[in-house]
């Protein structure tokens, strides 16, 4: 059984002006999709890598993943507990323990006030757990200092609190960990040290990781199946060889070609054209049809199953 | 041929309460008409600094102690007030990560873009106005004629950074400085306003300092990159060269970290440590104590200085390979 069950996902957003604006200017209630009907599962001890240009959806599930948000509709299962359904508190607070999540700011995300012992065993002491020794032996493990735990986060750089976060989600040995932009903040050089320090971490401790983020060569090096999101829906999911060697949705493809490459010297492929559209009034049928090269009539009138192709997962009416 | 900016011997200063940190040291390099010279390093490298340098545009106490910068053959380090904004907008273009800092929030963006071809060419009102909406057409705006009337706001991030990109370039400067343009973007959108600063520029002969942190949109756009460690040039050349074949034991390992679909999932290179803060620079050289390399000699001495033509890489025992075709 897969670790995590995520089944027609959806999350609305309501994002009306304040009432007197709507009664005086004759508005509709409007409302924002940001993730629409997204179906996937995640494999116990895997990657799942989550892509999409800004606005896609991606920290939209990943919140709802580790409940700090509830779905509009359809649920996620993490070992076929469903968070938002579930009465048993017990359970609840089982699954709860085992899912941490790490965020893009790791300046943004640490208590400045506190020590960095008292960051790190934050999420056990507050449930009466053990701490003794824990912070001195995660900071060893994510390669920083049994010493560091006196200090206070600003006397460390940014790939170093990033580091620090990571040994707070490792406090309470979680299963899956919830990775939103994890190096997006940091240079490559430092980003390189703290990829290397996630692969080695899910090793030792055999973890599994939701990673999201918008870099498509970071996905490709660490992902074991990666989604493709456009405007709250999920349009293809593959495997990194398969979908960088053979992207089967045209939105895939786009993204692909408009990506830089190390090797791309002097490179002038036309760029893409079009914009993302407003996900408060998204296209009909197809949410890519506007852009899209393939666009036939039903494109515009029917949103495309997902289907599979080739070991794919494509949401697309003309893929083959 | 006289090249569009020199730059020579270039340090910038920062006094502090305890001591002078020098965000900028010793750098010279030339971009020739029509040439994008790359400016890559990692966070607080001096990328910024040196650019604003340039442009007249250091927030105080950051100031230019040292060295020359010279624009189509004239020297402009010493302008200041008047003189210097003339020279930014006619000569010098400039466009920021944030399109917002370069757009007046309540001026229409035609308004915007007469009133600096106004300033800076000896142009009519009616021309400027046709020239306004030529403008947004070449960078893409549809329905220019009309959008001319609107206002910032009324625009998404990709297109507000092609109107900055119209209203760098319309007083036909012959140097634009663009500081990360397309760092806030996403890759479909970044991968149209690089192509668009590509085109502008190679039909223009304006020469371009594209500084940015990814080497990807380095190898893409630049004929060559200088590559900032510390506040100094590590390694000036050829883009080409520099990637595949790196002189200096930095690049090479800014190239090795970068994850690369060739490398597939095998573990990625590691510079140990971070950059050093400036207020705490190691003696020697810079590099020294994360590089793989080192000798005694590093740690004494700061190594040679690359001046235009001399050697690619400021260290004493460059790597030397060839480059991949
Ligand atoms: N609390 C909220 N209220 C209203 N709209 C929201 C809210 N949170 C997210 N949205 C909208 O939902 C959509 C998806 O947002 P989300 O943050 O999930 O995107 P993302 O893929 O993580 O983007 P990014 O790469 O910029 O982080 C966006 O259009 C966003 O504006
Ligand atoms: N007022 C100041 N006082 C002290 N140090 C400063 C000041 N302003 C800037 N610095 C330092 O100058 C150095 C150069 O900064 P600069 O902005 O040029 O870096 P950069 O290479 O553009 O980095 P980034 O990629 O983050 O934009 C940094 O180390 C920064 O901390
Ligand atoms: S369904 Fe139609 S519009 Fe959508 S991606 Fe496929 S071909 Fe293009
Ligand atoms: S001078 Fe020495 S320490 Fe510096 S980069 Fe070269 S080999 Fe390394
Ligand atoms: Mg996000
Ligand atoms: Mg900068």
């Amino acid at each position: 059984m897969a670790l995590v069950d995520i089944h027609n996902l959806t999350r609305i957003f309501d994002v009306s002006k304040p009432w007197l604006n709507r009664v005086v200017e004759r508005r509709e209630k409007s409302y924002l999709t940001a993730v629409s009907d997204v179906s996937f599962e995640i494999a116990e001890r895997s990657v799942y890598a989550l892509v999409g240009e800004s606005g896609s959806g991606k920290s939209t599930i990943g919140k709802m993943l580790v409940g700090l948000l509830g779905p509009s509709s359809g649920a996620v299962e993490i070992r076929g507990i469903d968070l938002a359904r579930e009465s048993d508190a017990a359970k609840i607070d089982a699954v709860r323990r085992d899912i941490q999540m790490i965020f893009q700011d790791p300046f943004a995300s640490l208590n400045p006030r506190w020590r960095v012992r008292d960051i790190i065993v934050e999420p056990v002491a507050a449930r009466g757990g053990d701490t003794d020794g824990m912070a001195e032996r995660l900071l060893e493990q994510v390669g920083l200092s049994a010493r560091d735990a006196g200090k206070f986060p600003h006397e460390f750089s940014g790939g170093q609190r990033q580091r620090i976060c990571i040994a707070r989600a490792l406090a309470s040995e979680p299963k899956l960990i919830v990775c939103d932009e994890p190096t997006s903040a940091l240079d490559v050089s430092v980003q390189a040290q703290v990829l290397n320090l996630m692969s080695d971490l899910k090793d030792t401790f055999g973890l599994t990781y939701l990673f999201i983020s918008h870099d498509l060569t970071v996905v490709q090096h660490m992902a074991d199946r990666i989604g493709v999101l456009y405007l709250g829906r999920l349009v293809e999911e593959a495997d990194p060889d398969a979908l960088f060697d053979d992207p089967k949705h045209p939105y895939s493809q786009m993204l692909l070609a408009a990506a830089p490459q190390l090797d791309s010297f002097g490179r002038d492929v036309p760029p893409p054209t079009g914009e993302i559209p407003d996900p408060i009034n998204p296209p009909t049928g197809c949410a890519y049809h506007p852009r899209c090269p393939l666009a036939a009539e039903i494109c515009s009138q029917k949103r495309p199953e997902m289907r599979e192709i080739r070991g794919a997962r494509v949401a697309c009416h003309m893929a083959e | 041929m006289t090249p569009i900016l020199s730059i020579r011997d270039l340090t910038v200063e920062i006094p502090t309460r305890h001591g002078i940190l020098r965000p900028v040291s010793g750098v010279s390099y030339d971009i020739a008409a029509g040439e994008i010279l790359g400016v890559v390093g990692e966070s607080g490298a001096g990328k910024s600094m040196a650019g604003n340098a340039v442009i007249g545009l250091l927030s105080p106490p950051a100031h230019i102690a040292q060295g020359e910068i010279h624009v189509n053959g004239a020297r402009i380090d010493h302008l200041e007030g008047d003189a210097m904004r003339r020279l930014r907008g006619k000569e010098i273009g400039m466009v920021f990560q944030d399109p917002l800092t370069s757009l007046n929030p309540l001026l229409r963006i035609g308004d915007q873009l007469t009133e600096t071809m106004l300033a800076h060419l000896d142009i009519s009102r009616s021309e400027a106005d046709r020239r306004a909406v030529a403008a947004l057409e070449e960078v893409g705006i549809p329905g220019a004629a009309e959008r001319v009337g609107s206002y910032p706001h009324e625009f998404s991030g990709g297109m507000r950074q092609r109107v900055v990109i119209a209203l760098a370039l319309c007083a036909e400067p012959s140097l634009i400085i663009a500081d990360e343009p397309t760092t806030a973007l996403d890759v479909s959108v970044q991968a149209q306003i690089i192509a668009l600063l590509k085109k502008l520029c190679r039909e223009r002969g304006t020469a371009v300092m594209l500084i940015t942190h990814d080497m990807g949109v380095i190898a893409e756009a630049a004929d060559r990159v200088a590559v900032m460690y510390a506040g100094q040039l590590a390694e000036l050349g050829p883009v080409r060269d520099v990637l595949t074949a790196p002189h200096h034991p930095y690049t090479d390992g800014l190239m090795g970290s970068t994850p690369l679909a060739s490398r597939g999932k095998d573990r990625l290179h590691q510079i140990p440590g971070a950059m050093p803060r400036l207020d705490a620079l190691p003696e020697g050289c810079a590099f020294h104590p994360r590089c793989p390399y080192v000798q005694d000699a590093c740690r004494v001495s700061p190594g040679p200085r690359i001046e235009d033509g001399a050697g690619r890489a400021a260290c004493l025992f460059p790597m030397t390979r060839e480059a991949v075709a």
